[in-house]
């Protein structure tokens, strides 16, 4: 038997990639925000701060690990672990080029969907281990938030399941070569863009770790590379739904001139920074308002757009 | 839904603004004479420690981070045996300033008093005395005050008379 | 008492009509400023800072500016004090006040607690207006107690009042006229009342201030102060004590109605310096060389284990300390460590007060006394006090003049002006003159003896069925009828007397006179002077004498003898103590400063001085007085009772063991002795306050004081015997009048912020006078009159009666040490009558020589006409006279020539 390598290759390359930059959005993201406040941020270690991420994760690395005694040692370890693990997995059906994935199943979105809400144990049971009444409110707060936002999720992106006739990740790219989706499904991609942030728990809705009412939540008992895991797994998060964004409605790696790889790092990378833009420029809303914009605006707007999506392409027949 | 619209644009567009930061160890920033920063104690015009130790910034002071021990020269002047900061618990209100009768003690516009230990931060009177007047160039208590001194007898302060000769009976 | 109505801005308040209004308003919690009046000394109206507005009826809107002071509380006066035209007149009269003030209080020793300030601020005088020069003063030298500095002056007349008024001084006066008036002495030089001192606190600002706190000033807000009791002498005048940077920086008087009122004696304020003194015992000695806690701990533990251990105790020790000694030794080996002499007359006095029907009189009770008998005491120099007292005491009967015009008390001027020089009977019987002798009716100086037989006489005199004198002399049976017709005619008579004669026929005599008018239904005191602070304590726990304890050593197999804070060699010749010293193998001491018993110990323990310790002493009242820890030794000194617990705890003795703290301790005392049953009523238990902080809230530098020693700030020291907290923390609620660690309100610094202490000014403090009397008088009548009646004094030839002579500063042993009062003690002397010297050819000035017993001394000669023949003086406790038991006899001659075996005639 011949031992292909190419997917092992694969995987050291998405590896190493994604866990980069997902310690480099640190910097990134520390970089932006101060760029839109009219400051410099991390700019003293190293070449224009670079040097800021090693310091980070020395930091993190170095500092006391932690575990109170209170909490529930073996869940207390594991939480972080759930999060980091899961976000990585779901990079298993991203294709980054032509040919250039790991798994390219034909339910790719379905395997999207379901490892990325498996990151909510992560939240839940670190917000219950830590015998924390805080960091237990986080828990269950992250826990409702996934749930309601999870379904239109799952929802708003069927419109361009539907025009592409596939589940294969691939597939959808091949079938935006004419025309990217996000101009038949504008409203899924808002709708997809709003479930993504709810689904990284990034600002403005991460209420699960609101400093101002629950003193960091699910994470507030975290400490050195525990509480880096948790980081990373965010990170990896927003690479993920940015990814899923640029490869469901903007052609992933289609583009002229460039090669495919790039393109799809570019747009990408264009959605990465638009959420931390969303970062420094949104207030974060109550929860209940979270709530009922979930169930009663998302999710009827989703239907619609899938009945009316799915109506025209009956009609077109 | 505009608004949040408005606001990201509002913030995207901070991405051409001046940045406001200073860059401070290559860049200082501008202190006014009044700025609260180290405390240094004073002498008046004449050279004299202008510190009389009447213990009013001690008791001002809202950290009670001063300590001081009067005592008197030969001739009755007062002064601080002893006179310490500490500095780790200084809140800089200055507190000490507004309460000195004598412009003795005052803030100076210098802030950069960073110490690897901590008790490195408490000062004692050969640390905080200086050679001028700081920010009261004429004042001098002693010119004013009542009590006799060396080289200051009764009747010679500023608007006094001679000492009463309680032996004459002249109106 | 009754009560009057009066109507202050409106409102209907109860009051004492006996009062003026400037009393009531202060009474009632109103701040109203003053500066020439003071409750002790009464109202002349001299400042016009009181004024109030009176109004004649409901419907006058107009009214009329008076002074309060001088405005009797009478039913259905109607009052504003603040109307704005009385607050405005109130405002000018201090800006005139303040005229010629000096820009001085940063550096005056008054700012902070300065009545003139408070009344500044509360009148609201900020900005000085007058352009003009101020008037300057000179300052003079009062001596190195009190300091001067005449500026600062607004002439309230108080001091003059205090001094020559109300304490008998002549040294002091006004001088020059109209806005430059001086108060001062003719010349500079020493203050000669005993009471100059108070000077510091009458002075509503700062022309007299504390000299001795000069030396290392602290301001009232950062001294850390508890309640405390003096120790120089037996009469336990409360003090509040002031630490600083870990050193004792001052004694203030602590306002008790029933003890001290508003004063204190010079040494009692001024004695206080013996604590930081350079013979000052602050670690444990281990055959005189210095070592550490355990180490003294394991010798002392080593020691206790050879053999059998006698205890000697002391009078300047407190019950606690005296008691730890007791169980430690065992009541059967605890020994008073007063002489035999001295121990037996002051049993002889707590049985006359405990057996017999007359009451000993609080001191407040002796200034309400309108006939006074003192027999055979110095009181100015033993007990100065009570001299103060008496000399108020004198204006009893002389008062009911002034009331029989309708003059009401406080209304001092007048009062004056009505009695004039009269004075109310006092009889002074003593063996040289006092200084009280100017108000006397009459005095008498005779030989110890001689005074008891007058004692005697107008026991007889007073009631025939006391036995009677015979073969007494014509002047002396007219003297007895006049004492005893005034004593008997008095409604609050009182005799006083003491052991300063070392005569027990004279303490017996007194109590003869107290129980003669006891039986003749007058209800008269009797107190007697203590010679220590916790004399009458150590009587009544009725240990044996110091020569009880050398007999014990001599038949008894005594391995080691504890002394607690006592100098033996001043309770006995040396020749004895060093045979007491010799009996044993281990001599322990526990002391606060280095002494000659000290010096021969093989263990010295460091024992707190009243400042480092916890304690109680019963006054020569009988009164049980509580006092506290002042400052945290960071040093080795504690309390001796800790020492000896801590030491037989360590031995294994489990009776000692249970006592944790204080309270523990006095309730075993209690429980032990029957006498101390009322000994933990004293002060409320450590369990019954929340925290009372020494330090008041303005107290500075927490975060800097020991920073220099590390900036990490320790816990504060904790207190694990009383209530009182070594930082700013208290709880909520009022402070027991005898926790009170220092008197302040709000608006009020200085230390007359004791009126918002008082239920009534001048009255007693508020939930009662601190102390519990132990002593109360028998019910019963099994008393009879002593019989034992002296013979007269014989003055042998060639051979004189030598007794002591006290001195205020000098005959105390503590005192003596405090550096300011060590400039002031008398050197050396023998007082001789002028008619004797020129027996023995001695001048004035002159030396002589004495043979007293087995030594020879050589001395200056003081002539004293007032001594009577066959009597010599020998000053009282001084160097190097401190160890021989007077009254005895000696021999003189002058120098250059021999002593021959029948003296020099």
């Amino acid at each position: 038997m011949r031992l292909n390598l190419f997917p092992l290759l694969v995987i050291a390359v998405v590896l190493f990639v994604v866990l980069n930059l997902s310690a480099g959005l640190i910097w990134v993201e520390r970089r932006l925000l101060a760029l839109w406040q009219d400051r410099y941020g991390p700019n003293r270690v190293g070449p224009f701060g670079l040097g800021q991420i090693l310091a980070d994760s020395i930091k993190l690395f170095t500092k006391e690990d932690w575990i109170p005694p209170f909490a529930d040692k073996p869940v207390f370890i594991l939480a972080p672990a759930i999060v980091v693990a899961t976000s990585l997995i779901s990079f298993a059906v991203v294709p980054f080029a032509p040919g250039f994935v790991i798994a390219d199943l034909n339910i790719g979105i379905l395997f999207l969907l379901a490892m990325s809400s498996l990151g909510v144990y992560s939240v839940v049971l670190a917000g219950w281990s830590s015998n924390n009444k805080y960091s237990l409110l986080g828990g269950i707060r992250a826990a409702a938030q996934m749930m309601s936002y999870e379904v239109f999720m799952g929802l708003s992106l069927l419109g361009s399941v539907i025009l592409a006739g596939s589940f294969r990740l691939t597939d959808i790219v091949e079938a935006q070569r004419g025309l990217w989706f996000v101009v038949p499904q504008f409203l899924g991609f808002i709708l997809f863009l709003i479930a993504g942030v709810a689904e990284t728990r990034r600002l403005p809705f991460d209420l699960a770790e609101a400093e101002s009412e629950l003193i960091a939540g699910f994470h507030s008992e975290y400490s050195g590379m525990k509480f880096g895991m948790f980081f990373v797994g965010e990170y990896i998060g927003v690479i993920l739904v940015s990814a899923a964004i640029s490869l469901l409605f903007f052609g992933g790696w289609l583009g002229p001139v460039l090669p495919p790889a790039l393109w799809f790092a570019v747009k990408t990378m264009f959605f990465i920074c638009l959420f931390i833009l969303l970062r420094a420029a949104l207030p974060r809303p109550r929860f209940d308002q979270l709530m009922s914009w979930g169930w009663k605006v998302m999710l009827p707007l989703a239907l619609v757009n899938l009945l009316v999506t799915g109506a025209v392409v009956l009609a077109r027949r | 839904m505009l608004s949040l619209v408005r606001s990201l644009w509002e913030v995207f567009r901070h991405t051409f603004a001046r940045r406001v930061t200073v860059q401070y160890p290559e860049q200082k920033a501008y202190l006014s004479p009044r700025y609260r920063g180290r405390i240094v104690l004073t002498r008046d015009p004449d050279g004299g420690e202008r510190c009389v130790a009447c213990n009013l910034c001690a008791v001002a002071c809202p950290v009670a981070c001063i300590s001081l021990q009067a005592t008197e020269d030969e001739h009755g002047r007062r002064y601080p045996e002893f006179f310490r900061i500490n500095f780790s618990r200084c809140i800089f209100c200055g507190y000490c300033e507004e309460a000195c009768p004598t412009y003795a003690i005052q803030l100076t516009p210098d802030c950069e008093m960073g110490e690897y230990k901590r008790q490195n931060l408490v000062y004692e009177k050969t640390d905080l005395m200086i050679d001028g007047p700081g920010k009261y160039p004429d004042y001098n208590f002693w010119r004013v005050a009542g009590v006799a001194i060396g080289g200051k007898d009764k009747g010679q302060a500023e608007n006094e008379l001679p000492p009463v000769d309680t032996h004459s009976l002249m109106p | 008492m009754t009560v009057a109505t009066i109507f202050i801005d409106n409102a209907p308040r109860e009051v004492n009509p006996k009062q003026n209004l400037l009393h009531v308003c202060l009474s009632l919690g109103y701040d109203l400023p003053y500066f020439c009046w003071h409750p002790a000394l009464g109202s002349v109206g001299a400042c016009r800072q009181c004024a109030v507005k009176q109004f004649r009826n409901e419907q006058d809107a107009t009214g009329k500016i008076v002074m309060a002071c001088m405005t009797p509380a009478a039913e259905g006066t109607r009052i504003s004090i603040a109307d704005p035209e009385v607050v405005a007149f109130r405002a000018g009269v201090i800006q005139g006040l303040m005229q010629n003030h000096p820009h001085d209080c940063p550096v005056c020793d008054e700012g902070g607690e300065c009545h003139l300030q408070d009344m500044t601020v509360m009148t609201g005088h900020r900005q000085r207006v007058y352009s003009f020069g101020k008037r300057t003063f000179r300052n003079q030298y009062l001596g190195p107690l009190v300091n001067h500095e005449m500026n600062r002056c607004i002439q309230c007349q108080r001091c003059v009042r205090f001094y020559r008024e109300y304490a008998g001084g002549h040294d002091l006066n006004a001088f020059h006229l109209r806005d430059s008036i001086f108060y001062g002495r003719h010349e500079d030089g020493v203050l000669e009342s005993e009471f100059s001192g108070n000077l510091v606190e009458i002075c509503p600002t700062g022309v007299f201030t504390d000299a001795t706190l000069k030396h290392h000033y602290s301001r009232k807000w950062d001294l850390q102060m508890a309640p405390s009791i003096c120790v120089h002498c037996g009469l336990g005048c409360n003090i509040t004590a002031g630490e600083r940077y870990g050193t004792l920086r001052r004694v203030v008087n602590r306002y008790n109605h029933e003890v001290n009122g508003y004063f204190l004696c010079d040494r009692g304020r001024f004695g206080y310096e013996f604590v930081e003194s350079s013979l000052r015992i602050r670690h444990p000695l281990v055959d005189g060389k210095p070592a550490t806690r355990s180490e003294a701990l394991e010798r002392f533990g080593a020691v206790l284990r050879k053999g059998a251990v006698i205890g000697v105790g002391s009078p300047r020790a407190s019950l606690e300390s005296n008691f730890a000694l007791r169980a430690l030794a065992g009541p059967d080996h605890f020994f008073a460590g007063v002489p035999d002499e001295e121990s037996r007359l002051i049993s002889a006095m707590v049985r006359i007060l405990r057996d017999g029907p007359a009451r000993s009189p609080s001191l407040d009770e002796v200034e309400h006394s309108d006939a006074v008998f003192v027999l055979g005491e110095d009181l100015t120099n033993v007990a100065p006090i009570m001299a103060l007292r008496l000399r108020q005491s004198v204006r009893q009967a002389p008062m009911r003049l002034a009331a029989g015009l309708h003059i009401p008390e406080w209304l001092d001027h007048a009062v004056r002006e009505t009695v004039q020089d009269a004075k109310g009977p006092l009889f002074i019987a003593s063996p040289y003159a006092t200084k009280l002798d100017d108000i006397a009716t009459a005095t008498y100086h005779a030989s110890p003896d001689d005074l008891a037989r007058l004692g005697f006489a107008i026991a007889h005199a007073i009631d025939a069925t006391a036995p009677e004198v015979i073969a007494l002399s014509p002047e002396l049976e007219t003297m007895a009828a006049k004492i005893a017709a005034a004593l008997r005619g008095a409604q609050h008579p009182l005799v006083v007397a003491g052991a300063s004669c070392r005569n027990r026929g004279v303490i017996e005599a007194a109590g003869q006179i107290a129980w003669a008018l006891c039986k003749v239904g007058s209800p008269a005191s009797l107190s007697f002077t203590m010679p220590e602070c916790n004399s009458f304590g150590l009587a009544l726990m009725e240990a044996p004498p110091l020569s009880e304890a050398l007999r014990t050593v001599r038949s008894e197999p005594v391995s080691t003898l504890i002394v607690l804070e006592n100098d033996l060699f001043r309770r006995a010749p040396a020749n004895e103590v060093t045979s007491l010293l010799r009996g044993v193998q281990h001599l322990i001491v526990l002391d606060h400063l280095g002494n000659p018993t000290t010096d021969a110990a093989e263990l010295v323990l460091p024992a707190g001085t009243f400042a480092e310790s916890d304690g109680t002493l019963v006054n020569n009242e009988g009164r049980a007085q509580r006092f506290f820890q002042v400052l945290n030794p960071s040093t080795d000194v504690q309390e001796s009772w800790r020492w000896l617990h801590e030491v037989s705890v360590a031995a294994g003795s489990k009776s000692m063991e249970r006592w944790e703290d204080l309270d523990d301790l006095t309730a075993t005392i209690a429980k032990e002795i029957a006498a101390f049953g009322a000994l933990p009523k004293v002060a409320p238990p450590r369990s019954a306050v929340g925290k009372i902080a020494r330090e008041p809230s303005r107290y500075s530098g927490r975060t800097a004081m020991l920073a220099n020693i590390s900036v990490h700030e320790p816990r504060p020291p904790q207190d694990p015997d009383s209530s009182l907290a070594f930082s700013m923390e208290s709880g909520p609620g009022p402070v027991p009048s005898s926790l009170i660690p220092f008197f302040w309100a709000p608006g009020w610094n200085s230390v007359q912020a004791v009126n918002k202490f008082q239920s009534e000014i001048g009255g007693a403090l508020r939930g009662g006078d601190p102390g519990v009397r132990l002593i109360e008088p028998s019910r019963e009548s099994v008393w009879q009159y002593f019989s034992a009646i002296p013979p007269a004094f014989k003055s042998r030839s060639g051979e004189w009666l030598l007794i002591p002579v006290f001195h205020i500063f000098g005959s105390e042993e503590l005192s003596r040490h405090a550096q300011g009062i060590s400039q002031l003690l008398p050197r050396p002397y023998l007082a001789l009558n002028p008619a004797e010297a020129s027996l023995v050819g001695a001048k004035a000035g002159g030396r002589i020589k004495i043979l007293i017993e087995d030594s020879q001394f050589e001395l200056e000669i003081m002539l004293r006409a007032d001594l009577p023949r066959g009597v010599a003086g020998l000053p009282a406790g001084l160097p190097p006279f401190d160890g021989i038991q007077l009254p005895l006899f000696c021999k003189l001659a002058s120098v250059g020539t021999e002593f021959s075996a029948r003296g020099v005639l």
